[in-house]
Protein backbone atom coordinates (compact mmCIF):
# COMPACT_ATOMS: atom_id res chain seq x y z
CA UNK A 1 0.00 0.00 0.00
CA UNK A 2 3.04 2.32 0.55
CA UNK A 3 3.15 4.67 -2.34
CA UNK A 4 4.02 8.38 -2.33
CA UNK A 5 1.42 10.25 -0.82
CA UNK A 6 -0.17 13.11 -2.17
CA UNK A 7 0.87 16.15 -1.40
CA UNK A 8 -0.68 19.85 -1.81
CA UNK A 9 1.01 23.25 -3.62
CA UNK A 10 3.40 23.29 -0.16
CA UNK A 11 4.69 20.00 0.12
CA UNK A 12 2.72 18.71 2.80
CA UNK A 13 0.31 15.63 2.38
CA UNK A 14 -2.83 16.08 0.85
CA UNK A 15 -5.80 16.23 2.98
CA UNK A 16 -9.41 14.81 3.57
CA UNK A 17 -12.47 15.85 5.02
CA UNK A 18 -13.12 14.37 8.13
CA UNK A 19 -15.05 11.81 9.40
CA UNK A 20 -15.99 12.13 12.67
CA UNK A 21 -15.64 14.65 15.58
CA UNK A 22 -15.93 14.18 19.30
CA UNK A 23 -16.82 16.85 21.47
CA UNK A 24 -15.98 16.59 25.03
CA UNK A 25 -19.07 19.21 26.57
CA UNK A 26 -18.21 19.52 29.74
CA UNK A 27 -15.29 17.78 32.03
CA UNK A 28 -17.90 17.65 34.77
CA UNK A 29 -18.68 14.27 35.85
CA UNK A 30 -20.55 12.23 38.13
CA UNK A 31 -17.92 9.45 38.21
CA UNK A 32 -14.57 9.38 39.63
CA UNK A 33 -12.64 6.64 37.45
CA UNK A 34 -9.03 6.36 37.89
CA UNK A 35 -7.91 6.16 34.07
CA UNK A 36 -9.99 9.28 32.99
CA UNK A 37 -9.30 10.46 29.94
CA UNK A 38 -10.06 13.67 30.53
CA UNK A 39 -6.32 15.84 31.35
CA UNK A 40 -5.33 16.10 34.59
CA UNK A 41 -5.93 19.76 34.29
CA UNK A 42 -9.47 19.84 33.25
CA UNK A 43 -11.52 22.80 32.21
CA UNK A 44 -13.64 24.97 34.76
CA UNK A 45 -17.08 24.95 34.19
CA UNK A 46 -16.86 28.85 33.72
CA UNK A 47 -14.32 28.45 30.81
CA UNK A 48 -16.97 26.07 29.08
CA UNK A 49 -18.29 27.26 25.64
CA UNK A 50 -21.38 28.57 25.03
CA UNK A 51 -24.21 27.26 23.50
CA UNK A 52 -24.28 29.83 20.47
CA UNK A 53 -20.28 28.51 20.13
CA UNK A 54 -21.00 24.53 19.94
CA UNK A 55 -24.24 25.47 17.38
CA UNK A 56 -21.90 27.08 15.16
CA UNK A 57 -19.40 24.12 16.10
CA UNK A 58 -21.85 21.64 14.75
CA UNK A 59 -22.95 23.91 11.51
CA UNK A 60 -19.02 23.92 10.67
CA UNK A 61 -18.54 20.39 10.99
CA UNK A 62 -22.12 19.17 9.03
CA UNK A 63 -20.63 21.73 6.01
CA UNK A 64 -16.70 20.26 6.02
CA UNK A 65 -18.02 17.02 5.81
CA UNK A 66 -17.96 15.39 9.27
CA UNK A 67 -20.51 12.23 9.18
CA UNK A 68 -20.16 10.87 12.91
CA UNK A 69 -20.77 13.61 15.60
CA UNK A 70 -19.74 12.17 19.26
CA UNK A 71 -20.83 14.07 22.48
CA UNK A 72 -18.85 13.27 24.86
CA UNK A 73 -17.29 14.44 28.33
CA UNK A 74 -17.00 14.14 31.38
CA UNK A 75 -20.60 13.82 31.85
CA UNK A 76 -22.53 15.36 28.39
CA UNK A 77 -26.03 15.26 29.75
CA UNK A 78 -24.69 17.97 32.43
CA UNK A 79 -24.63 20.63 29.70
CA UNK A 80 -28.22 21.82 29.82
CA UNK A 81 -27.98 23.09 26.23
CA UNK A 82 -27.67 19.13 25.50
CA UNK A 83 -30.81 18.27 23.95
CA UNK A 84 -30.62 21.24 22.14
CA UNK A 85 -27.02 20.74 20.57
CA UNK A 86 -28.87 17.47 19.30
CA UNK A 87 -31.59 18.81 17.92
CA UNK A 88 -29.01 20.80 15.88
CA UNK A 89 -26.83 17.83 14.87
CA UNK A 90 -29.86 16.03 13.69
CA UNK A 91 -31.47 19.41 11.69
CA UNK A 92 -27.74 18.56 9.84
CA UNK A 93 -28.39 15.21 9.40
CA UNK A 94 -25.35 14.02 11.40
CA UNK A 95 -24.99 10.25 12.49
CA UNK A 96 -25.22 11.14 16.72
CA UNK A 97 -23.33 9.27 19.47
CA UNK A 98 -24.07 10.53 22.77
CA UNK A 99 -21.37 8.64 24.96
CA UNK A 100 -22.53 8.80 28.85
CA UNK A 101 -22.43 7.57 32.29
CA UNK A 102 -26.30 7.29 31.93
CA UNK A 103 -26.38 9.31 35.77
CA UNK A 104 -28.94 12.29 35.62
CA UNK A 105 -30.83 10.53 32.39
CA UNK A 106 -34.23 11.25 32.59
CA UNK A 107 -37.31 9.23 31.09
CA UNK A 108 -37.99 12.96 29.11
CA UNK A 109 -34.71 12.96 27.61
CA UNK A 110 -34.62 9.65 26.70
CA UNK A 111 -37.80 10.13 24.92
CA UNK A 112 -36.41 13.10 23.44
CA UNK A 113 -32.91 10.94 22.25
CA UNK A 114 -35.82 8.52 20.30
CA UNK A 115 -37.18 11.70 18.74
CA UNK A 116 -34.25 12.84 17.60
CA UNK A 117 -33.29 9.79 15.78
CA UNK A 118 -30.21 9.44 18.18
CA UNK A 119 -27.61 7.12 16.05
CA UNK A 120 -26.04 5.37 18.79
CA UNK A 121 -25.82 5.38 22.83
CA UNK A 122 -22.76 3.86 24.20
CA UNK A 123 -23.26 3.11 28.07
CA UNK A 124 -20.42 3.14 30.05
CA UNK A 125 -19.59 -0.15 32.79
CA UNK A 126 -16.67 -0.01 34.92
CA UNK A 127 -17.34 -3.30 36.10
CA UNK A 128 -19.95 -6.30 35.99
CA UNK A 129 -21.00 -6.12 39.48
CA UNK A 130 -22.11 -3.31 41.80
CA UNK A 131 -18.83 -3.68 44.18
CA UNK A 132 -16.46 -3.11 40.81
CA UNK A 133 -18.33 -0.13 39.64
CA UNK A 134 -18.49 1.70 42.95
CA UNK A 135 -14.82 0.60 43.13
CA UNK A 136 -14.04 1.55 40.12
CA UNK A 137 -15.94 4.91 39.14
CA UNK A 138 -16.45 6.13 43.18
CA UNK A 139 -19.67 6.07 43.95
CA UNK A 140 -23.15 4.08 43.90
CA UNK A 141 -23.76 3.88 40.11
CA UNK A 142 -24.99 0.59 39.10
CA UNK A 143 -28.89 0.38 39.90
CA UNK A 144 -28.74 3.09 37.77
CA UNK A 145 -27.34 2.46 34.79
CA UNK A 146 -28.66 -0.79 34.92
CA UNK A 147 -31.87 1.07 34.74
CA UNK A 148 -30.81 2.93 32.16
CA UNK A 149 -29.63 0.30 29.60
CA UNK A 150 -32.85 -1.96 29.59
CA UNK A 151 -34.41 1.53 28.98
CA UNK A 152 -32.47 1.95 26.21
CA UNK A 153 -33.20 -1.49 25.00
CA UNK A 154 -37.16 -1.10 25.55
CA UNK A 155 -36.73 2.33 23.35
CA UNK A 156 -35.25 0.10 20.76
CA UNK A 157 -32.69 2.61 20.30
CA UNK A 158 -29.05 1.55 19.20
CA UNK A 159 -26.31 0.59 22.67
CA UNK A 160 -23.23 0.21 22.97
CA UNK A 161 -21.61 -0.91 25.69
CA UNK A 162 -18.04 0.40 27.00
CA UNK A 163 -15.76 -0.83 29.99
CA UNK A 164 -11.89 0.40 30.23
CA UNK A 165 -10.39 -3.08 31.58
CA UNK A 166 -7.57 -3.02 33.73
CA UNK A 167 -5.55 -5.08 36.33
CA UNK A 168 -9.26 -4.51 38.65
CA UNK A 169 -11.66 -5.71 36.32
CA UNK A 170 -9.91 -7.75 33.60
CA UNK A 171 -10.71 -10.84 34.82
CA UNK A 172 -14.42 -9.89 34.31
CA UNK A 173 -14.58 -9.27 30.97
CA UNK A 174 -16.86 -12.98 30.11
CA UNK A 175 -19.77 -11.14 32.86
CA UNK A 176 -18.98 -8.25 31.11
CA UNK A 177 -19.78 -10.04 27.62
CA UNK A 178 -22.94 -11.47 29.29
CA UNK A 179 -24.21 -8.70 30.66
CA UNK A 180 -23.66 -6.64 27.61
CA UNK A 181 -26.41 -9.62 25.52
CA UNK A 182 -28.51 -9.18 28.35
CA UNK A 183 -28.91 -5.98 27.40
CA UNK A 184 -29.15 -6.56 23.81
CA UNK A 185 -26.21 -4.50 23.55
CA UNK A 186 -25.26 -4.50 19.23
CA UNK A 187 -21.40 -3.54 20.39
CA UNK A 188 -19.34 -4.05 22.95
CA UNK A 189 -16.14 -1.93 23.14
CA UNK A 190 -13.57 -4.05 26.31
CA UNK A 191 -11.21 -0.51 25.71
CA UNK A 192 -7.89 -1.93 27.49
CA UNK A 193 -6.66 1.51 29.22
CA UNK A 194 -4.09 3.68 27.55
CA UNK A 195 -2.00 4.66 30.04
CA UNK A 196 -1.84 8.96 29.74
CA UNK A 197 -3.17 12.00 31.77
CA UNK A 198 -4.80 10.05 34.27
CA UNK A 199 -4.29 6.53 33.73
CA UNK A 200 -0.76 7.08 33.41
CA UNK A 201 -0.85 8.65 36.95
CA UNK A 202 -2.46 5.48 38.72
CA UNK A 203 -0.25 3.30 36.17
CA UNK A 204 0.73 0.65 38.89
CA UNK A 205 -3.00 0.20 40.12
CA UNK A 206 -3.96 -0.55 36.86
CA UNK A 207 -1.60 -1.95 34.79
CA UNK A 208 -2.80 -6.38 34.47
CA UNK A 209 -0.25 -8.91 34.38
CA UNK A 210 0.69 -10.95 31.05
CA UNK A 211 -1.12 -14.11 32.67
CA UNK A 212 -4.21 -11.74 33.54
CA UNK A 213 -4.16 -10.63 29.82
CA UNK A 214 -3.90 -13.82 28.26
CA UNK A 215 -6.84 -15.31 30.29
CA UNK A 216 -8.72 -12.56 29.43
CA UNK A 217 -8.17 -12.44 25.49
CA UNK A 218 -8.96 -16.31 25.81
CA UNK A 219 -12.39 -15.68 27.15
CA UNK A 220 -13.10 -13.43 24.61
CA UNK A 221 -12.23 -14.96 21.65
CA UNK A 222 -14.63 -17.99 23.23
CA UNK A 223 -17.83 -15.86 23.48
CA UNK A 224 -17.09 -14.15 20.32
CA UNK A 225 -17.91 -17.47 18.65
CA UNK A 226 -21.11 -17.45 21.19
CA UNK A 227 -22.28 -14.21 20.62
CA UNK A 228 -20.22 -12.86 17.84
CA UNK A 229 -23.14 -12.85 15.36
CA UNK A 230 -25.19 -10.92 17.60
CA UNK A 231 -22.91 -8.42 19.11
CA UNK A 232 -19.83 -6.78 17.68
CA UNK A 233 -17.10 -7.28 20.23
CA UNK A 234 -14.30 -4.62 20.22
CA UNK A 235 -11.14 -6.32 21.79
CA UNK A 236 -7.12 -4.98 20.99
CA UNK A 237 -4.33 -6.24 22.65
CA UNK A 238 -2.91 -3.70 24.38
CA UNK A 239 0.27 -2.03 22.92
CA UNK A 240 2.04 -2.36 26.26
CA UNK A 241 1.86 -6.21 25.92
CA UNK A 242 2.34 -6.02 21.75
CA UNK A 243 5.61 -5.48 19.85
CA UNK A 244 3.92 -2.43 17.85
CA UNK A 245 2.09 0.44 19.01
CA UNK A 246 -1.15 0.71 17.33
CA UNK A 247 -2.08 3.50 14.59
CA UNK A 248 -3.33 5.87 16.90
CA UNK A 249 -6.43 8.16 15.62
CA UNK A 250 -5.84 5.88 12.55
CA UNK A 251 -3.19 8.51 12.31
CA UNK A 252 -2.71 12.77 13.06
CA UNK A 253 -5.54 14.71 11.42
CA UNK A 254 -6.60 11.58 9.11
CA UNK A 255 -10.01 10.86 9.87
CA UNK A 256 -11.01 12.57 13.41
CA UNK A 257 -10.31 15.00 15.74
CA UNK A 258 -11.86 16.29 18.92
CA UNK A 259 -12.64 19.56 20.74
CA UNK A 260 -12.41 20.43 24.39
CA UNK A 261 -15.12 21.82 26.65
CA UNK A 262 -12.95 25.51 26.37
CA UNK A 263 -13.00 24.97 22.33
CA UNK A 264 -9.59 23.45 21.81
CA UNK A 265 -9.23 21.90 18.78
CA UNK A 266 -7.33 18.98 18.71
CA UNK A 267 -5.78 15.97 16.85
CA UNK A 268 -6.38 13.47 19.57
CA UNK A 269 -7.91 13.97 23.18
CA UNK A 270 -5.00 15.09 25.49
CA UNK A 271 -2.69 16.94 22.22
CA UNK A 272 -2.56 19.37 24.80
CA UNK A 273 0.18 17.94 26.64
CA UNK A 274 2.55 18.48 24.05
CA UNK A 275 4.44 21.28 23.93
CA UNK A 276 4.32 24.03 21.08
CA UNK A 277 1.43 23.03 19.60
CA UNK A 278 -0.51 26.23 19.61
CA UNK A 279 -3.96 24.49 19.52
CA UNK A 280 -6.62 26.45 17.22
CA UNK A 281 -9.87 27.50 19.45
CA UNK A 282 -13.37 27.37 18.21
CA UNK A 283 -13.85 30.79 19.48
CA UNK A 284 -11.03 32.26 17.45
CA UNK A 285 -10.79 29.58 14.46
CA UNK A 286 -12.93 28.37 11.76
CA UNK A 287 -13.09 24.10 12.58
CA UNK A 288 -12.15 24.29 8.60
CA UNK A 289 -9.16 25.72 9.20
CA UNK A 290 -7.93 24.30 11.81
CA UNK A 291 -8.58 20.78 10.14
CA UNK A 292 -7.01 21.81 6.93
CA UNK A 293 -4.64 24.68 7.11
CA UNK A 294 -2.95 25.15 11.21
CA UNK A 295 0.12 24.07 11.71
CA UNK A 296 -0.83 21.78 14.73
CA UNK A 297 -2.62 19.92 12.93
CA UNK A 298 0.06 19.38 10.19
CA UNK A 299 2.85 18.90 13.01
CA UNK A 300 2.48 15.20 12.60
CA UNK A 301 0.75 14.55 9.96
CA UNK A 302 1.74 12.58 7.15
CA UNK A 303 5.48 10.78 7.07
CA UNK A 304 7.88 13.38 6.80
CA UNK A 305 8.08 14.35 10.76
CA UNK A 306 9.12 11.17 11.92
CA UNK A 307 12.81 10.25 12.82
CA UNK A 308 14.51 6.77 12.80
CA UNK A 309 13.75 4.13 13.35
CA UNK A 310 10.21 5.46 12.13
CA UNK A 311 11.44 7.26 9.10
CA UNK A 312 12.33 4.07 7.13
CA UNK A 313 10.54 1.31 8.98
CA UNK A 314 7.75 -0.07 6.83
CA UNK A 315 5.47 -0.36 9.99
CA UNK A 316 4.90 3.35 9.42
CA UNK A 317 2.02 3.13 7.05
CA UNK A 318 0.62 1.07 9.62
CA UNK A 319 1.22 2.33 12.87
CA UNK A 320 1.96 5.70 11.92
CA UNK A 321 4.41 5.87 14.52
CA UNK A 322 2.13 5.14 17.15
CA UNK A 323 1.01 8.02 19.74
CA UNK A 324 2.63 11.46 19.99
CA UNK A 325 1.40 11.58 23.73
CA UNK A 326 3.23 8.43 24.35
CA UNK A 327 5.91 9.61 22.88
CA UNK A 328 6.27 12.42 24.93
CA UNK A 329 5.00 10.97 28.10
CA UNK A 330 7.81 8.51 28.30
CA UNK A 331 10.28 9.44 25.64
CA UNK A 332 10.13 12.96 25.97
CA UNK A 333 10.01 13.62 23.05
CA UNK A 334 6.69 13.69 20.85
CA UNK A 335 8.66 12.84 17.84
CA UNK A 336 9.89 10.30 19.06
CA UNK A 337 9.29 6.19 17.94
CA UNK A 338 6.14 5.13 20.56
CA UNK A 339 7.64 3.88 23.70
CA UNK A 340 5.60 0.60 23.45
CA UNK A 341 7.27 -0.21 20.03
CA UNK A 342 10.13 -3.17 20.22
CA UNK A 343 12.39 -0.74 17.93
CA UNK A 344 12.18 2.41 20.53
CA UNK A 345 15.18 2.96 23.07
CA UNK A 346 12.42 3.52 25.39
CA UNK A 347 11.05 0.01 25.40
CA UNK A 348 12.79 -1.35 28.67
CA UNK A 349 10.70 1.76 30.58
CA UNK A 350 7.76 -0.37 29.37
CA UNK A 351 8.57 -3.45 30.31
CA UNK A 352 9.98 -2.04 33.64
CA UNK A 353 6.42 -1.02 34.51
CA UNK A 354 4.75 -4.65 33.36
CA UNK A 355 7.32 -6.61 35.29
CA UNK A 356 6.35 -4.09 38.52
CA UNK A 357 3.03 -5.61 37.98
CA UNK A 358 4.09 -9.11 37.64
CA UNK A 359 5.94 -8.81 41.00
CA UNK A 360 3.50 -7.90 43.41
CA UNK A 361 -0.27 -8.75 44.28
CA UNK A 362 -1.02 -5.04 45.36
CA UNK A 363 0.24 -1.62 44.08
CA UNK A 364 2.28 0.54 46.71
CA UNK A 365 0.47 3.76 47.26
CA UNK A 366 -3.26 5.42 47.21
CA UNK A 367 -4.94 5.41 43.81
CA UNK A 368 -5.40 8.79 42.64
CA UNK A 369 -9.52 9.65 41.68
CA UNK A 370 -10.13 11.88 39.25
CA UNK A 371 -11.68 15.10 40.52
CA UNK A 372 -12.58 18.32 38.68
CA UNK A 373 -9.98 20.10 40.89
CA UNK A 374 -6.74 17.85 39.51
CA UNK A 375 -4.64 16.46 41.42
CA UNK A 376 -3.21 17.23 44.77
CA UNK A 377 0.39 17.22 43.57
CA UNK A 378 3.65 18.81 44.94
CA UNK B 1 -23.67 -17.95 6.09
CA UNK B 2 -27.42 -17.07 6.17
CA UNK B 3 -29.06 -16.18 2.46
CA UNK B 4 -30.51 -12.45 1.70
CA UNK B 5 -34.02 -12.32 3.36
CA UNK B 6 -36.91 -12.21 1.44
CA UNK B 7 -37.55 -8.38 2.17
CA UNK B 8 -34.24 -6.89 2.55
CA UNK B 9 -34.00 -4.40 5.11
CA UNK B 10 -31.71 -1.73 5.63
CA UNK B 11 -29.87 -2.40 8.60
CA UNK B 12 -31.82 -0.85 11.26
CA UNK B 13 -29.10 1.14 12.71
CA UNK B 14 -28.02 2.26 8.99
CA UNK B 15 -28.74 5.92 7.75
CA UNK B 16 -28.35 5.93 3.92
CA UNK B 17 -27.48 9.74 3.00
CA UNK B 18 -25.31 11.52 0.34
CA UNK B 19 -22.54 13.31 1.62
CA UNK B 20 -22.12 16.51 -0.38
CA UNK B 21 -18.55 17.02 1.12
CA UNK B 22 -17.48 13.82 -1.02
CA UNK B 23 -20.48 13.71 -3.71
CA UNK B 24 -20.64 10.52 -2.91
CA UNK B 25 -23.53 8.61 -1.16
CA UNK B 26 -22.92 6.82 2.18
CA UNK B 27 -24.28 4.35 4.91
CA UNK B 28 -23.74 5.38 8.48
CA UNK B 29 -23.29 3.23 11.08
CA UNK B 30 -22.15 3.14 14.67
CA UNK B 31 -18.79 3.87 14.22
CA UNK B 32 -18.30 2.94 10.93
CA UNK B 33 -19.18 5.07 7.49
CA UNK B 34 -19.38 3.25 4.04
CA UNK B 35 -19.09 4.66 0.61
CA UNK B 36 -21.15 3.58 -1.87
CA UNK B 37 -20.89 3.42 -5.63
CA UNK B 38 -23.75 5.00 -7.05
CA UNK B 39 -25.52 1.89 -8.46
CA UNK B 40 -24.83 -0.26 -5.17
CA UNK B 41 -26.55 3.44 -3.07
CA UNK B 42 -29.67 3.07 -5.76
CA UNK B 43 -30.44 -0.94 -4.67
CA UNK B 44 -29.60 -0.08 -0.94
CA UNK B 45 -32.21 2.44 -1.40
CA UNK B 46 -35.16 0.24 -2.55
CA UNK B 47 -34.11 -2.01 0.94
CA UNK B 48 -37.31 -0.94 2.31
CA UNK B 49 -38.56 -4.29 3.93
CA UNK B 50 -41.71 -4.14 1.66
CA UNK B 51 -40.41 -5.11 -1.74
CA UNK B 52 -38.83 -8.51 -2.42
CA UNK B 53 -35.42 -9.11 -4.31
CA UNK B 54 -37.38 -9.69 -7.89
CA UNK B 55 -38.97 -6.31 -6.39
CA UNK B 56 -35.94 -4.66 -6.61
CA UNK B 57 -34.76 -6.01 -10.04
CA UNK B 58 -37.78 -5.35 -11.78
CA UNK B 59 -37.89 -1.33 -10.67
CA UNK B 60 -34.41 -1.21 -11.63
CA UNK B 61 -34.96 -2.78 -14.77
CA UNK B 62 -37.68 -0.13 -15.57
CA UNK B 63 -34.74 2.27 -15.16
CA UNK B 64 -32.37 0.93 -16.76
CA UNK B 65 -34.20 -1.62 -19.11
CA UNK B 66 -31.27 -2.47 -21.44
CA UNK B 67 -28.93 -4.03 -18.54
CA UNK B 68 -29.15 -7.65 -17.19
CA UNK B 69 -29.27 -6.58 -13.38
CA UNK B 70 -30.71 -9.74 -11.89
CA UNK B 71 -26.96 -11.33 -10.77
CA UNK B 72 -25.46 -8.20 -10.14
CA UNK B 73 -28.44 -6.94 -7.86
CA UNK B 74 -27.94 -10.69 -6.24
CA UNK B 75 -24.55 -10.30 -5.54
CA UNK B 76 -24.54 -6.77 -4.05
CA UNK B 77 -27.00 -7.85 -1.51
CA UNK B 78 -25.44 -11.23 -0.90
CA UNK B 79 -22.37 -8.97 0.19
CA UNK B 80 -24.56 -6.71 1.96
CA UNK B 81 -25.70 -8.98 4.52
CA UNK B 82 -22.38 -10.46 5.12
CA UNK B 83 -20.88 -7.13 6.07
CA UNK B 84 -24.39 -6.25 8.30
CA UNK B 85 -25.33 -3.00 5.78
CA UNK B 86 -28.84 -5.20 5.73
CA UNK B 87 -31.12 -6.43 9.00
CA UNK B 88 -30.02 -10.31 8.97
CA UNK B 89 -33.15 -12.59 8.40
CA UNK B 90 -35.10 -13.20 12.02
CA UNK B 91 -33.47 -16.24 13.35
CA UNK B 92 -35.56 -19.97 13.11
Amino acid sequence: MAGTPAQDVNGRPEVAPPFSLMVELTHRCPLHCLYCSNPLEMDRVEDELSTEDWLRVIDQAADMGVLQFHFSGGEPLLRRDFLTLLERAHERDLFTNLITSGIGLTDAVLDRLVELDLGSFQLSFQGSDEAMVEQVAGGPFWKKKMEIGRKVRDLDLSLSINTVLHRQNLHQVGDLIDLAVSLGAERLELANTQYAGWALLNRDHLLPTRAQLEEASAVVAAKRAEHGDRMEIIWVVPDYFDDFPTPCMGGWGDSLFSISPDGTIMPCLSARILPDLDLPNVRRHDLSWAWYESPAFHAFRGFDWMQEPCSSCPMRFQDHGGCRCQAMLIAGDPKATDPSCIYSPHRPEIDAAIARAEARDAPEGEAEYRVLEGPTRG
Amino acid sequence: MSSVPERPRIARRGRLRYDAARETHVLLLPERVVMLSDSAAEVLGLCDGERTEADLVQELQTRYPDADLADDVHELLKEALERQWLEPPPKT
